[in-house]
């Protein structure tokens, strides 16, 4: 199917179609790609095969988004025991990864107790560390305050930081709380200045990997689905050979490909959210689903960075794969 | 002599009456709380107009929590779980326009004018 193929409405899949598609492939995990924002569905083996060539080479973390501790509605009324199946198959991967990034909204409502409650669950993760940032569910009451004191990475107060692990550069962002524009989050000028400074003594050839729970490109923007300023942030990596942004906030697999910079939106542990702009849902509200249902529409991500290559493998995996 | 007296006591009283009854008519509008249901990701009615003194209340009945927040600093609510309410009395005129810090894509007005 040619690019312009793929654009005419009676040829673009429809998540319902690529969902009943992934339920087909029996234990399989699902390499997504995009063409003009839609979901395609690669093949089920692709990541795996790149981990296979590529031996002991790679360094592989897994992404887990919006736990939502502290959601207890009809949509999932057991966040705490899906984020439970997800960390046992975490924990029972054949490759131990090298840590767990988490994508944001680790609670629902900033609740101290959520932030205690999502704490202890994540230390059954058997990794050796879990790195996080913030969802705007974690900045409601407070900003970062009440987040950082659970969930301070560098222990100086930033809810964004980097830090460097098997050659590859690591940022953490925060994209929940300016609201230059009104309509959508952004990084705002502290943090822009911030990166600069931060990729300034990284260089070209360093493959870089950008946490952000909101996506860092406009997806949809009567739902706030984007990042005001992010194209100033996108400018600031473009330079670099090999940049994955990896993002949360819209519970569902989407991806973009912009040059050498590749975005990612993940899977939530949660509940479902509406696709973009859904007709006849109207607001991105959780989606209730049949109870049979939810584990095929909740999962984690495996990402493997092969030296050499600038592409990496990104593997997502629902919790109900059967 | 004494009928003028008289016609402006009765003057009197009458302004006296009219402007307590105006003065109930007021605080009886006042005592009615204006009430905004944040349903669907919206402030419904997205637009209201109040009379000063009046208390706004705001009911969320989504299943996500939403927080109400003026532009201007004025008034801003903690985090608003499903059922929970927020109030805030308008004392002064003016034009109110807030959104909801969690989804800055939401936004209301409360005009405040007599």
């Amino acid at each position: 199917m040619s690019t312009r193929d793929r654009d005419r409405p009676e040829n673009r899949i429809t998540r319902r179609q690529a969902l009943a598609c992934l339920a087909q492939w029996s234990g399989a995990a699902v390499v997504w790609t995009v063409s003009g924002g839609v979901p395609h569905a690669l093949g089920a083996t692709r990541g795996d095969e790149m981990l296979k060539s590529a031996g002991g080479d790679a360094l592989t973390f897994v992404q887990i988004s919006d736990t939502h501790i502290g959601f207890k509605k009809d949509a999932n009324p057991d966040v705490a025991g899906s984020l439970r199946r997800a960390m046992a198959d975490i924990n029972a991967l054949p490759t131990k990864p090298a840590f767990v990034v988490h994508t944001g909204d680790v609670s629902h409502l900033s609740k101290p107790e959520e932030f205690g409650h999502a704490k202890e669950l994540l230390q059954e993760l058997r990794v050796d560390r879990v790195h996080t940032i913030p969802g705007e569910h974690d900045t409601i009451d407070d900003g970062t305050t009440g987040y950082l004191r659970y969930f301070d990475h560098d222990g100086n107060g930033k809810s964004w930081y980097s830090f460097n692990q098997a050659g590859v550069h690591f940022v953490g962002l925060n994209n929940v709380e300016n609201f230059k524009a009104k309509t959508l989050a952004a990084l705002g000028d502290e943090q822009l200045a911030w990166l600069k400074k931060d990729l300034s003594s990284v260089s070209h050839s360093t493959p870089v990997i950008v946490l952000a729970h909101i996506p860092l490109w406009t997806i949809w923007e009567p739902w706030g689905w984007g990042t005001a300023d992010s194209a100033e942030a996108i400018a600031l990596l473009r330079p670099y050979g090999s940049v994955t942004v990896l993002n949360g906030h819209i519970h569902q697999v989407l991806q973009k490909v912009e040059g050498s910079v590749s975005l990612h939106t993940a899977m939530s542990l949660a509940y479902p959210l509406p696709t973009p702009g859904q007709a006849g849902i109207g607001e991105p509200g959780p989606v209730t689903v049949a109870s049979a249902e939810l584990g095929k529409l909740l999962g984690t991500r495996q990402v493997s960075v092969v030296r050499g290559r600038h592409e990496l493998a990104l593997v997502d995996t629902p919790l109900d794969r059967a | 002599m004494t009928i003028r007296l008289s016609r402006t006591a009765t003057g009197a009283a009458l302004s006296m009456l009219v402007a307590v009854a105006l003065v109930c008519a007021t605080l009886a509008r006042a005592a009615e709380p204006s009430q905004i249901t944040i349903t669907k990701f919206t402030f419904a009615p997205k637009e209201i107009t109040v009379a000063p003194g009046t208390k706004v209340v705001w009911t969320n009945k989504d299943e996500t929590p939403h927080t109400v927040a003026s532009n201007d600093k004025s008034f801003a609510s903690k985090g608003l779980d499903t059922g929970d309410t927020y109030e805030h009395t308008f004392d002064r005129e003016g034009d109110f326009a807030y959104i909801c810090t969690v989804h800055p894509f939401m936004t209301g007005v409360v005009h405040v004018h007599k």
